[in-house]
């Protein structure tokens, strides 16, 4: 490998790596501060995917197929919020297994009904539809540029919003101590479901800018729901931080591995875990 | 674990008991089997990735056994459905729903290669005639092959085994191939390799990842530094989509000619859009061949059905063609099983694809058509290889 392919694998590591942060971000979050594991968290993805591909047919515009989405899945999030994990919070993790691997089944079907089993393609928008020609037979997409953008400045704005607002504080203080959060007179209930829909949100987004690249079909979210538990896992459960050092590691040994050793290459990223999980059991940032 | 053998063993005592029952009848079996309906089965995938799959061949069996009065060899059918779900932990329990509880004389399934092989078991010890609609596992007619197991659709190898020559002759010596890692990607490596070597280009790189991980760029910068004459590819379904995607956006679609085993560029091409455009890829069928036979077939099946009909709708209907075959020749006796067997061995197939024959190993010697996409649909551009068969390697029939 010469050195512009090494920097040309480095670009791609890292581009996978900052989408994988934005989907284990919402998984942390919603883990590390109501204590719920959330296995329909790929749902939410392949939800914002759909979304965006019926909403992008309807409305005409790309852009505005992602405010809306969003505005839906962050409703959507309040929703579900209320009338099932609310109640979900303090019962047994095994209990939230249940119920989350019931809503992947509920949500496939759901899909099923509502927009099919078919494959869709959906148009990168014209205005970001060019490549940069980086070698003499490789261009890079401005697409996929533009995505790492956007988990960039989504990434920034989140952890802003946790360490340097009022609310961040609240959302800290309740992870800490729950009880006596809400002792001090902080609506815990809406700090819960302000935080579950942020987390539902960023899935979402993550599906819907995805969407030009990867295509939209059934059981999309199942894939990448797995490389999620690993970020977060890796990164230390709860930790926005750690999460995202963790996603662009799992990205860099994803790239690599399949560049430098295919053979093993489904494999590496599950050693990067076990070996992370053996020197830090609770993960690289434990919050 | 202890309920559910107690539950189990019941139920076979009680099956024991209704055996006797029925057998108290005295009547012979050959009668019990001439007297009544001929009992066909589907096992396809209703449900899941696959749903539309199922529903197409289902449609395509149907309407060549409509074709003759909805009757076989002149008896009626009676038909039973289990929907596989695509999966193949399931598989040997509902393969047995069909044969054991609803006693089908015929078993058409499936799709999905690993539910197959749990077919394939229960076809092997029961000795039910079993037709294989889609499911292009190598060993079921190759070292596992079984007199009662007919596939009329392609070996995994069989597309790609057409893609060499097809290749070097365009004048693409130089090639990379890269798949999934799994049996069917494995599969049709073989033939890719076979014939594209046989026809004198070298395979410069094989790219694999894991079945079904879709993150493409790390593979594609790597074929854009090896530089190679062309690319050869197996993918399916949404995955597939993203790679033609994938590929123009890397802006080698230009530079690099990508080939692939037909499946590329079934049902996704509108989802690919305008990066599947060009596209070379060989399969036993196009929806574009223009033929009367194909013609007529298309038109038939959309007002039957009101949708238009795939590749896997024509593998449905040819089962049904190869069916109705061997039961006419044994005039709707399916218990006379060495005719039966005999006649559809020697059967030829009139298809929507063109006429095909059975293998020694009971799959199809069929033409291979080299496609290319153009403006949304796969444009035949000439046959690939001609009366192609798999190698049956291993199989003493």
């Amino acid at each position: 490998m010469d050195f512009i392919n090494f920097l040309i694998q480095l670009l791609n590591s890292v581009q996978y790596g900052l989408l994988l942060f934005m989907l284990a971000a919402g998984l942390t979050l919603i883990f590390g501060i109501m204590g719920v594991v959330n296995l329909a968290h790929g749902s939410f993805y392949m939800l914002g995917a759909y979304l965006a591909w019926s909403l992008a047919g309807t409305l005409g515009s790309f852009t505005l197929a992602i405010v809306v989405g969003t505005a839906l899945s962050v409703g959507f999030g309040l929703l579900l919020e209320k009338v099932l994990f609310r109640h979900f919070y303090h019962r047994d993790h095994l209990d939230q297994v249940l119920l989350t691997f019931g809503l992947i089944y509920v949500f496939e079907e759901l899909r099923s009904m509502l927009w099919g089993d078919d494959v869709h393609g959906l148009q990168v928008p014209q205005a970001l539809s060019a490549s940069i020609a980086l070698t003499d037979t490789l261009s890079y997409p401005v697409y996929r540029l533009f995505m790492s953008g956007i988990c960039l400045l989504l990434a920034l704005g989140l952890y802003l919003l946790i360490s340097k607002t009022r609310l961040g504080m609240k959302i800290r203080a309740g992870a800490f101590n729950h009880e006596m959060t809400e002792a001090l007179g902080v609506n815990i209930k809406l700090i819960h479901a302000v935080v579950f829909a942020l987390g539902v949100g960023l899935a979402s987004i993550a599906g819907m800018i995805a969407a030009p690249v990867s295509s939209v079909y059934p059981n999309m979210g199942g894939q990448v729901l797995i490389m999620c538990f690993v970020v977060v896992v890796i990164g230390g459960i709860g930790s926005v931080r750690g999460a995202l050092i963790a996603a662009l590691l799992v990205g860099l040994v994803d790239t690599f591995g399949k560049v430098l050793l295919p053979e093993v290459s489904g494999m590496l990223v599950y050693v990067l875990m076990a070996a992370v999980l053996l020197y830090k059991p609770e993960g690289l940032f434990k919050q | 674990m202890s309920t559910s053998f107690q539950r189990r063993q019941i139920l076979t005592q009680g099956a024991a008991l209704m055996g006797t029952a029925a057998s108290g009848l005295l009547l012979p079996q050959h009668v019990l089997a001439q007297s009544g309906k001929i009992r066909v089965g589907f096992m396809l995938p209703y449900t899941g990735t696959f749903a539309q799959l199922g529903v197409a061949i289902e449609n395509g069996v149907r309407m060549a056994i409509n074709e003759q009065g909805g009757k076989l060899g002149g008896r009626e059918v009676e038909w039973f459905k289990v929907d596989d779900e695509s999966e193949p932990a399931k598989a040997i329990e509902n393969a047995n729903k069909l044969v054991q509880r609803d006693k089908v004389d015929v078993l058409i399934g499936t799709v999905h290669s690993g539910v197959q092989m749990g077919i394939h078991r229960v076809a092997r010890e029961s000795g039910v005639l079993n037709l294989i609609p889609n499911a292009g596992v190598h060993i079921a007619t190759r070292a596992q092959c079984a007199p009662n197991v007919f596939r009329t659709s392609f070996t995994n190898s069989q597309p790609t085994m057409a893609l060499g020559e097809a290749m070097v002759k365009r004048g693409h010596k130089k090639a990379v191939w890269i798949t999934w890692k799994y049996a069917a990607g494995d599969e049709a490596y073989e033939g890719f390799k076979e014939s594209y070597t046989k026809a004198g280009g070298t395979i410069v790189k094989e790219l694999g990842l894991p079945f079904p991980n879709v993150e493409f760029q790390a593979l594609l910068t790597e074929i854009a530094a090896l530089k190679p004459d062309a690319v050869a590819c197996f993918f399916a379904g949404g995955g597939a989509a993203k790679f033609m995607k994938d590929y123009a956006a890397a802006g080698l679609k230009d530079k690099i000619p990508l080939y692939g085993s037909g499946f590329l560029t079934e049902g996704v091409i509108d989802a690919a859009g305008p990066a599947a455009e060009g596209v070379l890829s060989t399969l036993h069928y196009s929806d574009s061949l223009d033929t009367k036979r194909n013609h007529e077939f298309r038109l038939a099946y959309a007002k039957t059905f009101k949708m238009q009909p795939d590749v896997y709708a024509v593998q449905g209907y040819d089962t049904g063609l190869l069916l109705v075959q061997g039961a006419n020749a044994v005039k709707g006796d399916l218990s006379n099983k060495a005719a039966l067997y005999k006649a559809m061995e020697g059967a030829t197939i009139d298809s929507p694809r063109g006429k095909w024959t059975m293998s020694k190993a009971h799959n199809p010697v069929q033409d291979m058509y080299l496609r290319q996409v153009v403006g949304k649909e796969n444009k035949v551009i000439g046959v690939a290889a001609k009366a192609l068969s798999d190698s049956g390697a291993g199989c003493r029939l």
